[in-house]
């Protein structure tokens, strides 16, 4: 399914995603899953949470550079091989580029997350159909 | 050694008497001829008749490096096109270069004024001179590279960059003497050193250096590692490029030619002129110049005048090493930077304002470093590393395409760019090239 991911621009130095991470937990927000993509000497911190509108404005309100982007949350079985066949193949047949993935624990057994970030939406969307609202 | 001895050591009296009937022509003949000067003097309402003696240089209006801008790129020519056998350009305060040119009397006089600073330093018909400032628009390889063949020197036209093969060229042609920015200079001898090339066993006696400020320390550090006497020269393109003053043996001031370049210092806040001795804004009339004459140009450089003769013989005023500036431009690997013209690149960039500052540093032994800092915007932003890196190298791009000059560009979170009294402070230089100044 599409989730909003809030996305924050971080300088590569110590401290600074403690800063980010911080204001979330102080304004009671949870974090489901993170992922930081770095270029040297900064960073784009992408982050799943319970509340992403007041995520959103609780970074703005401290000075933090943000975004909310759509992502497509997808769930397979927890077993080798199926990340493969019932997502990166249909995908690639269907030429729809992944911009970034990272993956996390589901709270029911047997399940695996990720969440990818594509080119195109809407394509992705119909080509994954019946794992995406799973 | 005096190149031009009996214009060098005039008597003041007649010195002054010759810059007077010399200015008088000038004068005229910008009024008849630039349309940008004769309404800059009507709008001060000094007519050319008015100038009686130097003090009246103070009645003319002054001009500026934005009048370069503003008559781009031949309105402030004196001459028909057909005339100019030369053209130079330097950057700009925004965008456009400041265009200068030259009739061949006009490269005469620069021939000369750079065969007298090199004679002041030391340089004979007997020398090697390696030129390594950069040839092509820049005033500084060419005007070195004219001034040299006049006094019959042999030249290596090496211009600048290439570090190993100028280490090896010293070596090989038995190289007497080296003109480059004072910065490169030590960049040089960092790379000898890690070469394994010890400059002191070469040739090398003399290095002429100018274009960008530099302290004691430096000269200093020149000196002990190159085993050469390291020599302070000025000038800018806007006068004529390298030549308009230079240090002689005794490196007390540099001489300026008064017979081709009239000098005042003027308080840069009243502009009112100063005496002898009063540190303030150089201000210069070029009082021979065919191609582009410029009155009372504003070079922005800060420093004060000795009229006194000098222990080797010259009469002309000597001017200390430069101390400052009284704008925010930058000199960078000899470079002219103005925030400004980053601040236009920038623009061009989308998302990337308002929020930047520039940061100049340089370490030891290494060239200067230019780094611009820019906060990133929600307008730029995206969760995308590629995209970010992509703007980042655009400007980068922009840079370096438009202004010539190597910035690295780093983003920034916003806000962590200091302001002062809510006004961003746009520039931090770290180098530390002038000399400390006296509180006011």
């Amino acid at each position: 399914m599409r989730i909003t991911q809030v996305s924050a621009f971080m300088e590569n130095r110590p401290g600074r995603m403690l800063h980010v991470f911080n204001l979330l937990s102080e304004a009671n927000i949870n974090l489901v899953a993170h992922n930081i993509v770095d270029a040297a000497d900064f960073g784009i911190l992408h982050m799943l949470v319970d509340q992403p509108a007041l995520a959103m404005q609780v970074l703005r309100d401290a000075g933090l550079t943000c975004r909310s982007t759509l992502v497509l949350e997808v769930t397979v079985p927890d077993e080798a091989g199926a990340f493969v066949h019932r997502v990166l193949r249909p995908l690639a047949e269907a030429n729809v580029n992944i911009e970034y993935s990272y993956a996390y624990s589901s709270q029911c057994e047997g399940e695996a997350r990720s969440v990818i970030k594509v080119d195109d939406l809407e394509r992705a969307e119909q080509v994954l159909k019946g794992l995406i609202d799973g | 050694m005096i190149w031009n001895k009996e214009r060098e050591t005039l008597p003041r009296a007649e010195l002054e008497a010759l810059q007077l009937s010399l200015l008088r022509e000038q004068v005229a003949r910008v009024y008849e001829s630039v349309p940008f000067y004769r309404q800059a003097f009507r709008a001060v309402g000094t007519r050319p008749e008015d100038i009686r003696s130097l003090d009246d240089l103070r009645r003319l209006p002054f001009t500026r490096k934005s009048d370069f801008r503003d008559n781009y790129p031949f309105g402030l020519l004196a001459v028909p096109r057909a005339q100019v056998v030369r053209i130079h350009a330097s950057s700009g305060t925004t965008g456009k270069p400041t265009v200068v040119a030259y009739t061949r009397a006009d490269m005469d006089t620069w021939r000369e004024v750079c065969a007298r600073n090199l004679v002041a330093a030391g340089v004979t018909a007997d020398d090697t001179v390696q030129i390594a400032m950069a040839y092509g628009l820049f005033t500084g390889g060419l005007g070195w590279h004219d001034g040299s063949e006049h006094i019959g020197a042999a030249v290596v036209p090496m211009s600048s960059g290439n570090t190993k093969r100028q280490i090896m060229l010293i070596q090989d042609f038995e190289v007497t003497v080296f003109c480059c920015t004072p910065s490169y200079a030590i960049f040089i001898a960092e790379q000898a050193d890690e070469m394994g090339v010890d400059l002191r066993q070469t040739n090398l006696r003399i290095g002429i250096h100018g274009a960008e400020p530099w302290t004691g320390g430096m000269r200093r550090e020149i000196h002990d590692r190159m085993g050469l006497d390291p020599i302070d020269t000025y000038g800018m393109s806007e006068i004529i490029g390298p030549g308009v003053s230079g240090e002689c043996q005794y490196h007390c001031g540099l001489h300026i030619n008064e017979d081709h370049f009239l000098a005042e210092i003027v308080d840069p806040k009243t502009e009112e002129p100063l005496p002898y001795g009063e540190v303030g804004e150089l201000v210069v009339t070029t009082v021979t110049k065919e191609a582009l004459p410029v009155i009372r140009y504003r070079t922005g450089d800060i420093t004060r005048l000795n009229p006194a003769p000098c222990a080797c013989g010259r009469t002309l005023a000597r001017m200390d090493k430069v101390r400052g500036r009284t704008d925010d431009m930058l000199i960078v690997r000899g470079v002219n930077v103005f925030p400004s013209q980053i601040e236009t690149v920038l623009l061009q960039v989308e998302g990337m304002l308002p929020h930047y500052v520039i940061a100049v540093d340089r370490e030891r032994g290494a060239m200067d470093d230019l780094e611009v800092w820019v906060e990133v915007s929600e307008e730029m932003f995206t969760d995308n590393i590629a995209r970010l890196k992509t703007l980042r190298e655009r400007a980068e791009y922009e840079m370096r395409e438009t202004l010539g000059i190597q910035a690295r560009v780093k983003l920034v979170e916003p806000n962590s760019i200091e302001r002062s009294m809510g006004k961003a402070k746009r520039v931090i230089d770290r180098r530390e090239l002038y000399a400390p100044q006296k509180p006011a």
